[in-house]
């Protein structure tokens, strides 16, 4: 029975994470790096965004096909204009899985005065990095955020305490909390997906759900190229090739995180 | 005066103090206040009768399987004593270890999901969960986030 | 001894009545804040941490510093102190216990708070700050009371308190540098991420702790007839006056670090909090005060004459609560989430339904040093009599 099966799997994780622990507060994150490199057999996924190919329309389709799958509330346009907030309240309590900023704001620290024409304008798809060395997950008190054998940051909405130290922690902004009850603010309520209560923190999940029925995320699926999504362990997989084809970006490497998210611009 | 450390030193032997005991009225009128308070919930039922519940299982998915096919995951009896064991397990399950499917005694492999498995045939909600939840009184707070589907079905039969 | 906090003055009762109201009134809204979501506060997804945690942190520092007055008594026998390790210790039971509550009222999920224990992750300093926030609250509480009840019956203190006594010394600095360490570890916040952090909390802690302690001590002798004493109140100015010197230092090290390396990221959030980036900066009057205050307030408390005379001396002392207070409590945690990692400035205001429940906090906190500082001066009056 499952519950005998638990318990055990309860207990080992126990003794396991009391040796990983100790080293946890001496080398935060050398365990989780050690373990993704002895599973380079095993699948570690990444996201390749293009941005040749990722106009402004694009980018608000992955952000719709995202946000409207995983009833993620709109605040910015509520689907009941009677609930219309204030432009404060809009940026205060906005939940973003998926979202697009300029140049400036998405890759801070690499601004200069004079730039590439091109750069002018150009929005970047920003979504969680899905770190290899994550920090929201080395500062979370119940391991209500974890990192997933294949490289996916999980949030447990079941587990999580609201601490928002996460939120603290992480140097991309990727995370966001739910400051009031989202479901009035939900346009058409998936029903096939869980919505939120008052009080957690969520973020992008790499589309867990479909990844598990074989499916690609769905902004990857919504993206029509521009996105380019695939196990980096794989030789052959599509993010290998893009990844050694072209001088690729990512946001903040400096801080040893190491994001998987890559950009070609 | 107050520094006894040099005075006794710490380890001089403790004199004997002693005790006083205090008034056994206040302590009768604190204990009167204290049964009252939490014997509340006991003395406001007293006497009432509540219907014993009575979960339907009467939807549309339900009514279309075979009378022989129409079982839970697992027998109704172990269903009515640890489904929310169930849950339980099938939550960690699904989310921690990402293992979506859960084997049954009888060797079925099920989808291990609230609203994309139960909620299927128990669309019914509120004939079916709330019956009982309400009849014990508690309040599981799974459809803070899961979606009953109740009223999907029915704008469904209403086409 | 706790027969004595229910027999007192008509102004004590009134004392009480005003504190319990006022931790009602914020309980009230604290209901509000439970059913709606913290979404009644100020804070965003971009100062996800405000008022609360500020309080939080400040009182940290309130809590750690009884070990200026227990570390001198017990480890160098400075017997003075005797008089005042009492009102030290029950004074962090009261600011261990604030602490606490502000945790527990900045969760979004308070219902799930014992998760923390259920799921340990020794990975998580949060995880740490509860073992030692929960343990120097047991500390205190039980050295305080038993030292007070020996002392009530005019008998030695038991064996096995001293174990625990010599424990809570370094206990104490332990629980200011691992809240310290919330912040100073987080990569991409530039304003935290200094190894100078968990020092300049120590003091800023060791400063504001002793003032207040200072000003409490005065007020207990203006109403009761304990007197805390002359010579203690000096020797813990002495205390005060270096720590504020060592603070001061601390931040210009800060300062000399972050500027003269004109690293941005590390820059712009003390741009922000004393000029103002991009249009925005309501804080920057608030800073500016605050560290011409606490400079002015450092130079003062060097002079010998003033930090004799009480009158001077208690201005000073309110001087340095509340600059270090506008620092810690208003600074920190705005200056640290502003400018957000992409570098966009949206800045936070505490809204009145947040100050109302922090004021109850506050309160309930006062009730309890209330009540506790009650009993102890009940007892430090029965033995002079």
């Amino acid at each position: 029975m499952g519950i005998n099966r638990r318990d055990f799997l309860k207990l080992a994780g126990l003794l396991g994470l009391g040796g990983k622990a100790a080293f946890e507060l001496v080398l935060p994150g050398e365990v989780e790096a050690a373990v993704a490199r002895t599973e380079a057999t095993g699948t570690r996924w990444a996201v390749v965004v293009d941005m040749r190919k990722l106009t402004d329309k694009v980018a608000a389709r992955c952000i719709e096909a995202c946000h409207s799958l995983h009833n993620v509330p709109n605040y910015l346009e509520p689907p009941d204009p009677k609930l219309a907030l204030s432009e404060d309240l809009k940026n205060r309590w906005q939940i973003k899985w998926i979202w697009t900023d300029v140049y400036e704001h998405a890759f801070v620290g690499f601004e200069q005065d004079h730039k590439w024409d091109k750069l002018q304008g150009m929005n970047f798809l920003l979504l969680c990095n899905h770190c290899d060395n994550p920090p929201c997950v080395r500062v979370c008190p119940t391991q209500a955020t974890y990192r997933r054998p294949d490289g996916i940051v999980m949030m447990d909405m079941h587990r999580c305490i609201g601490c928002r130290f996460c939120m603290a922690g992480c140097p991309y902004a990727a995370r966001s909390f739910n400051w009031r009850d989202p479901r009035p603010y939900i346009a058409k309520i998936n029903p096939n997906y869980p919505t939120r209560e008052i009080g957690v923190v969520e973020k992008c999940l790499l589309c867990e759900e479909r990844l598990a029925q074989g499916q690609q995320p769905a902004c990857v699926e919504a993206s029509g190229g521009a996105l380019i999504f695939g196990n980096l362990n794989e030789e052959n997989s599509p993010v290998r090739a893009a990844l050694r084809a072209h001088y690729t970006i990512r946001r903040k490497p400096y801080l040893g995180t190491n994001p998987q998210v890559y950009y070609i611009v | 005066m107050a520094d006894y450390k040099n005075e006794f030193g710490w380890f001089a032997p403790k004199p004997t103090v002693e005790k006083k005991i205090y008034s056994l009225k206040a302590v009768a009128v604190g204990l009167g206040i204290f049964l009252v308070v939490f014997g509340a919930p006991l003395l406001l039922n007293m006497g009432q009768v509540h219907p014993v519940p009575q979960p339907s299982l009467d939807t549309p998915a339900i009514q279309k399987l075979a009378e022989k096919e129409r079982q839970c995951v697992e027998p109704t009896e172990w269903m009515r004593a640890n489904h929310m064991q169930l849950l339980w397990d099938w939550r960690e399950q699904v989310v921690r270890t990402g293992e979506r499917y859960y084997t049954t005694s009888q060797g079925k492999k099920v989808l291990a999901s609230l609203s994309n498995n139960c909620m299927e045939c128990h669309s019914n909600k509120s004939q079916f969960c709330d019956q009982c939840h309400n009849y014990v009184a508690v309040a599981p707070n799974c459809w803070g986030c899961h979606l009953p589907k109740e009223q999907n079905v029915a704008k469904a039969e209403g086409k | 001894m706790l027969e004595n906090a229910f027999v007192g003055t008509r102004r004590y009762y009134t004392l009480l009545a005003v504190l319990a109201t006022l931790s009602a009134v914020g309980f009230l809204v604290y209901l509000k804040q439970l059913s709606f979501g913290l979404g009644i506060t100020g804070m965003s997804r971009d100062v996800s941490w405000g008022f609360y945690i500020a309080q939080f942190t400040y009182l940290v520092g309130v809590a750690a510093s009884a070990v200026m007055v227990v570390l001198p008594y017990y480890l160098h026998d400075y017997k003075a102190f005797g008089r005042v390790t009492i009102l030290g210790e029950f004074l962090a039971v009261a600011a261990v216990t604030m602490c606490l509550l502000f945790i527990i009222v900045d969760l979004g999920r308070p219902d799930r708070l014992f998760n923390v224990l259920k799921y340990p992750t020794p990975n998580s300093v949060l995880f740490w700050d509860m073992i030692v926030l929960n343990g120097y609250l047991f500390l205190n509480i039980v050295c305080g009371w038993m030292v007070l009840e020996s002392e009530r019956h005019q008998v030695p203190p038991p064996k096995w308190l001293k174990p625990l006594i010599l424990l809570s010394i370094p206990w104490a600095p332990s629980i200011h540098t691992v809240t310290a360490f919330l912040y100073a570890g987080l990569p991409g916040r530039g304003y935290w991420l200094t190894a100078i952090m968990a020092p300049r909390f120590l003091s800023s802690a060791f400063a504001a702790g002793p003032a207040l302690l200072i000003l409490l001590a005065l007020l207990v002798r203006r109403y009761t007839k304990f007197d805390p004493g002359r010579e203690q109140i000096q020797t813990l100015a002495k205390i005060v006056t270096y720590a504020i010197l060592v603070n001061v230092f601390f931040f210009f090290c800060e300062l000399f670090t972050v500027f003269y390396s004109r690293i941005p990221e590390h820059m712009d959030h003390f741009y922000y909090l004393f000029y103002g980036l991009q249009g925005k900066g309501w804080l920057v009057p608030w800073m500016w005060f605050s560290i011409v205050g606490m400079c002015l307030a450092a130079l003062l408390m060097v002079s010998p004459k003033i930090r004799q005379n009480e009158t001077t001396l208690a201005l000073t002392c309110g001087l340095i609560i509340l600059t270090t207070y506008i620092d810690k409590g208003l600074g920190l945690i705005s200056g640290g989430f502003v400018p957000n990692p992409l570098h966009q400035v949206n800045e936070y205001v505490p809204t009145v339904p947040e100050v109302i429940i922090t004021l109850g906090v506050w309160a309930t906190g006062f009730l309890i040093l209330t009540i506790l500082y009650k009993v102890a001066v009940s007892v430090k009056e029965e033995i002079q009599a």
